[in-house]
């Protein structure tokens, strides 16, 4: 039996959007051809908080969902604020970066509060940024995957970018060229696709970091040499996926 | 509703706009124009729409104004294309007049296109109801033009959520339809953004509900089940409008889809359970003839209403004698019409290929592919998958994450193919399908695909732009029917 991992799918009822649930099937499968075992939670508002947690992956939601998870979610927000001080490795996609950033500005001038983990703060646009869209990142080599969004993101001073675009109209703001942020191991990204599943050296920097803050090293001791042969196989399409999708037109 | 008039010199509604000096030469000019572009085949099907909306702006409404029994518009995300034709195959049936558009041409222009070629060098269009399905956004835009009488709202899913941003946006489109549209809106009772929709018809609008029994629930989870398992409340969207929430589960509905079988399937309407057998593939298109049934009641409602002389003293073949006959149907003559409805371009349409029957099924979104999914046994089948992303499929693959393939694990997948093949070929990876070849061309992939296992009957999942394309190489091997939803 393998070692256990506790991931945990953050308010997958209201924000889980264009197939955000992409990216918890994704860690799950991983972490088992590596010989793991993993735990998914799906923590949703009222629900109670698990006993441990390796890994968060939270995902978009249209303005309803944010709505109605906005209490609970300023109930957790010390929690999560901790977490991810500690180094805890954390995926938000769209609403859920837009929440972890300091807050929102809708377009009639409204602020909204966001839990601050993220140095950054969005603001409300008439104009949407949608289309397929490939970042460069220097960690993780070119980002492939679909924005859509119409809020327009601007990370304070010293805050770093997942990744930059090459064309402005088109990543966090359409103006700086900047797209997604990095604190921590806390990555915040607009890009869905779904992201992991195309981008495997992401998936792979979320689960081994998670396992080494648990196990204090990764290793795959426990994978036998039929799951290394469906990684490579999974590997091998996503690269081909990935190759289609940068040549795509927006 | 209208007052009574009868025989053939029904007063032309007050609101038809008036024409422009040049409107006369409109039929000839668009024609022309049709017979251009056919002949030197540039411009599509939709461009001579494009010159007459130009030249002639209220051709549409004026034209369409002129149907004595009015305008019938369907949309809604899944299931436009099957609904219409079932509602326009029905109404003509029954006897009456109908015109329709194609398939695909589900835009303003295409509506103008189609009208076209229906109408004559007077601009007259010979026809007493026209049955016609829009594109949630240009049903907007057409309403803006045209106040339709009947509208026929099936769901708001996620679909080219890239073109429209948000559910609840596509919801609040098609809001626009319910308040434009003067004589009934017929709402779908289980879609909660649907129903709320309620709310917006203008006073005097009669509301009408289709639904399903409990027991049939499981089959048609609503978009925010998609996401989870855990059923949301009703009322997303704007809260303020919906009404109390408890009035979600006793909506009388007008046709209750009760029971489906092989090909059979069970309406109760006016408190009595109706049995047929039905040519229809698919549970969802069940459920689509049980919309079509309540919009066509409700048209027979207003023709019922119309005061009609007694049919013997009606000239054979005039309008009045098809309204007669069409207002004295009885629910066995309804249902009848519902069992003679045939499937659609893509929506479980079977063509014969080397011997082997070959089941085209057009899958849109997570729903519908859902839906496709759990309608079509895998067993005992070849399974080949078809994914495109034009503009027309949705540029975002996202969607294919958010449907569940497991049920294909023991069958496996025996060809994937499509522009985005490999991103299919990667989701059917991570529910752990096997795939035993992908290839993005189509051409050669569904040469291989048809040409194994000669016999066996082949289950072909395709967007719409892919569908296409199937249809055209498939063509070429054997006999596959005109597109179109005319006759």
């Amino acid at each position: 039996m393998g070692k256990t991992i506790d991931v945990m799918s953050l308010y997958p009822k209201d924000m889980n959007i264009y197939g955000d649930s992409g990216n918890v099937l994704t860690i799950r499968r991983r972490l088992e051809l590596y010989g793991y075992e993993p735990r998914i939670h799906q923590y949703n508002q009222g629900d109670a908080w698990p006993d441990r947690v390796d890994l968060i992956l939270g995902g978009g939601g249209q303005d309803t969902g944010q709505k109605k998870i906005i209490d609970d979610f300023f109930k957790r927000a010390d929690l999560l604020r901790s977490l991810a001080a500690d180094g805890t490795p954390m995926l938000m996609i769209c609403g859920l970066y837009q929440l972890f950033g300091e807050y929102f500005e809708t377009v009639d001038g409204t602020r909204l509060d966001g839990i601050g983990i993220i140095g950054a703060h969005t603001v409300g646009r008439d104009v949407r940024m949608i289309g397929n869209l490939v970042e460069h990142s220097e960690q993780f080599g070119d980002v492939i995957g679909y924005e859509n969004h119409s809020g327009q993101t601007f990370l304070n001073e010293g805050v770093r970018p997942l990744g930059h675009v090459d064309q402005e109209g088109r990543g966090n703001n359409g103006e700086d060229h900047t797209e997604g942020a990095r604190v921590n191991n806390v990555i915040g990204t607009y890009m869905h696709g779904s992201l992991l599943p195309k981008n495997p050296a992401i998936s792979d920097f979320l689960i081994t970091t998670a396992v080494t803050r648990r196990y204090g090293s990764f290793d795959t001791s426990d994978q036998t040499p039929e799951q290394a042969a469906e990684l490579k196989r999974l590997d091998a399409v996503a690269a081909n996926a990935r190759k289609t999708a940068a040549a795509r037109p927006r | 509703m209208s007052t009574n008039t009868s025989g053939e010199n029904q007063s032309k509604p007050s609101q038809a706009p008036k024409a422009s000096w040049n409107a006369f030469a409109t039929p000839l000019i668009g024609k022309g124009v049709r017979w251009a572009a056919r002949v030197t085949k540039h411009g599509g099907s939709a461009f001579p729409g494009k010159v007459v909306e130009r030249i002639d702006p209220t051709f549409l409404a004026r034209t369409l104004g002129q149907l004595p029994l009015g305008v019938v518009l369907v949309s809604g995300t899944n299931g436009k294309t099957t609904t219409t034709r079932m509602v326009a195959s029905m109404l003509a049936d029954l006897g009456l007049k109908v015109f329709t558009n194609p398939t695909g041409s589900n835009f303003t222009r295409g509506v103008v296109s189609a009208l076209l070629t229906e109408v004559n060098l007077a601009g007259k269009l010979d026809a007493d109801i026209a049955v016609l399905e829009l594109d949630e956004a240009y049903a907007v835009h057409f309403v803006r033009q045209v106040k339709p009488r009947y509208a026929l709202l099936l769901n708001v899913m996620r679909d080219q959520l890239d073109r429209f941003g948000e559910i609840d946006t596509t919801a609040k489109l098609l809001s626009h339809v319910a308040e434009a549209t003067g004589g009934t809106v017929v709402l779908n009772r289980e879609d909660p953004r649907i129903a709320a929709l309620a709310a917006k018809a203008p006073a005097g609008t009669e509301v009408r509900y289709f639904g399903l029994d409990d027991g049939l629930k499981h089959y048609f989870p609503s978009d925010d089940d998609m996401a989870t398992t855990v059923s949301v409340e009703t009322g997303a969207g704007e809260g303020d409008s919906c009404g109390p929430r408890e009035s979600e589960s006793v909506l009388p509905a007008d046709v209750t889809l009760t029971a489906v079988g092989d090909h059979q399937a069970t309406f109760r309407m006016d408190d009595r359970d109706y049995s047929t057998a039905v040519r229809l593939e698919g549970v969802y298109n069940l459920y689509n003839a049980a919309a079509a049934l309540a919009v066509v009641r409700a048209v027979q409602k207003d023709a019922q209403a119309l005061g009609l002389p007694p049919a013997p003293t009606i000239r054979t073949g005039s309008l009045a004698a098809r309204e007669r006959a069409f207002a004295d149907a009885d629910a066995d003559k309804l249902i009848a019409a519902v069992s003679r409805v045939t499937p659609a371009f893509g929506r479980g349409e079977i063509i014969d290929v080397n011997r082997s029957p070959v089941e085209l099924l057009l899958v849109k979104n997570p729903m519908g592919f859902r839906l496709s999914l759990a309608s079509f046994d895998p067993a005992g089948a070849d399974t080949m998958i078809v994914i495109n992303d034009e503009y027309a499929d949705g540029r975002d693959m996202s969607w294919l994450w958010d449907v569940d393939f497991t049920s294909l694990r023991t069958s496996g997948v025996a060809m994937v193919s499509g522009v985005r093949a490999w991103d299919m070929a990667l989701r059917l990876g991570y529910d752990q399908v096997p795939v035993a070849a992908t290839d993005t061309d189509i051409e050669s992939a569904l040469t291989a695909f048809v040409n194994g296992n000669p016999g066996k009957p082949k289950h072909i999942y395709c967007t719409y732009t892919s569908m296409l394309k199937v249809r055209a190489a498939l063509a070429q091997v054997a006999n596959v029917a005109d597109a179109g939803v005319g006759k």
